[in-house]
């Protein structure tokens, strides 16, 4: 191990923590689980916490796209189009069994999983989740934005 | 009026066209022959006495595994009117066989049955002769079949679509 290989991997640490703890999320938002996400975001639960408590509702100044509710096949183009325009470093949460797993919508409508169109790095499960699982996702989310080798 | 009332008018005005009537629970129905449909539609609207002037739901049946209907047509178009002048209802049916599900379009009557005939077109296939826009409303262009059909199968999955231009 050289010097520069230590130096980089404390500034990776550096960088993580600085991102974990300024996630701009863009909400997703298009079914049910939406009264969880605002729940989770307001002074309740608070979001802000951890950062995260200053949703953007423009793809291009977004970290995280929190998927929130059911995704049809109609929509899905839409959903592909948002994370295109998102910048790196991008991370996506799915937020309750329809976006996980297209939940009990097993039919002709909705996509089985958001995860067949868009990479996906925490899943969130429930029909809603509560927001404790939400935090609780979230934190995960922030361990691995600390873990992850940092590119910038 | 009434609605047995309203059937009488109908069946007066129309003594071929009018295969069978009923009511049920107060709502009453009439089915008609497809031919005569548009004919009896626009009577409906403009006669004084009815002045259906809303087309309140325009849907359809599929018979295909019906108890005792499996032999008979397999489609039903339906369409509930609604007069705000006069404060009654009617329902009117068109009985379709597969093998020709089509009927005359309702658009130049009520403009709300460009969608409502879209959306009848997307689920179940009927077609709607001379309809000015004849797309799928709910599902994507690229999706086959028509998702209320009985024979359709619910677990079915069909290839996702990419992003469009």
């Amino acid at each position: 191990m050289g010097v520069g290989s230590f130096f980089t991997s404390k500034l990776d640490e550096a960088i993580g923590w600085a991102r974990k703890y300024s996630i701009f999320q863009y909400p997703f938002v298009t079914a049910c689980c939406g009264m969880e996400y605002m729940a989770t975001a307001c002074s309740h639960y608070d979001v802000d916490r951890f950062g995260a408590g200053l949703p953007r509702f423009s793809p291009r100044q977004a970290d995280v796209l929190f998927v929130v509710g059911t995704i049809s096949h109609k929509m899905a183009p839409v959903l592909k189009r948002i994370y295109d325009q998102m910048t790196e470093p991008k991370w996506v949460v799915a937020f309750g069994v329809c976006t996980c797993t297209g939940g009990f919508y097993d039919n002709y409508a909705t996509v089985q999983g958001i995860d067949t169109i868009i990479p996906v790095d925490v899943y969130i499960p429930g029909c809603p989740p509560r927001p404790e699982s939400v935090l609780d996702g979230l934190m995960k989310l922030q361990d691995k934005i600390a873990a992850q080798t940092q590119r910038f | 009026m009434r609605g047995d009332e309203i059937l009488q008018h109908l069946r007066d005005r129309f003594a071929g066209a009018v295969v069978e009537t009923h009511d049920h629970r107060g709502d009453h129905t009439a089915i008609v022959e497809r031919g005569a449909l548009v004919d009896v539609l626009r009577w409906c609207r403009d006669e004084p006495e009815l002045r259906f002037d809303v087309l309140m739901d325009l849907t359809a049946v599929d018979y295909l595994k019906y108890p005792g209907r499996e032999d008979g047509p397999r489609f039903e178009v339906v369409y509930h009117l609604f007069s705000v002048g006069h404060n009654h209802r009617l329902r009117l049916k068109v009985r379709l066989d597969e093998d020709d599900a089509q009927v005359p379009t309702a658009v130049p009557l009520w403009p709300i049955a460009n969608w409502l005939e879209r959306e009848v077109w997307d689920m179940f296939g009927v077609r709607f002769v001379g309809h000015p826009d004849p797309r799928r409303l709910l599902m994507y262009e690229e999706f086959v079949g028509h998702a209320l059909r009985k024979d359709y199968p619910i677990n079915r999955r069909q290839p996702l679509i990419g992003p469009r231009q």
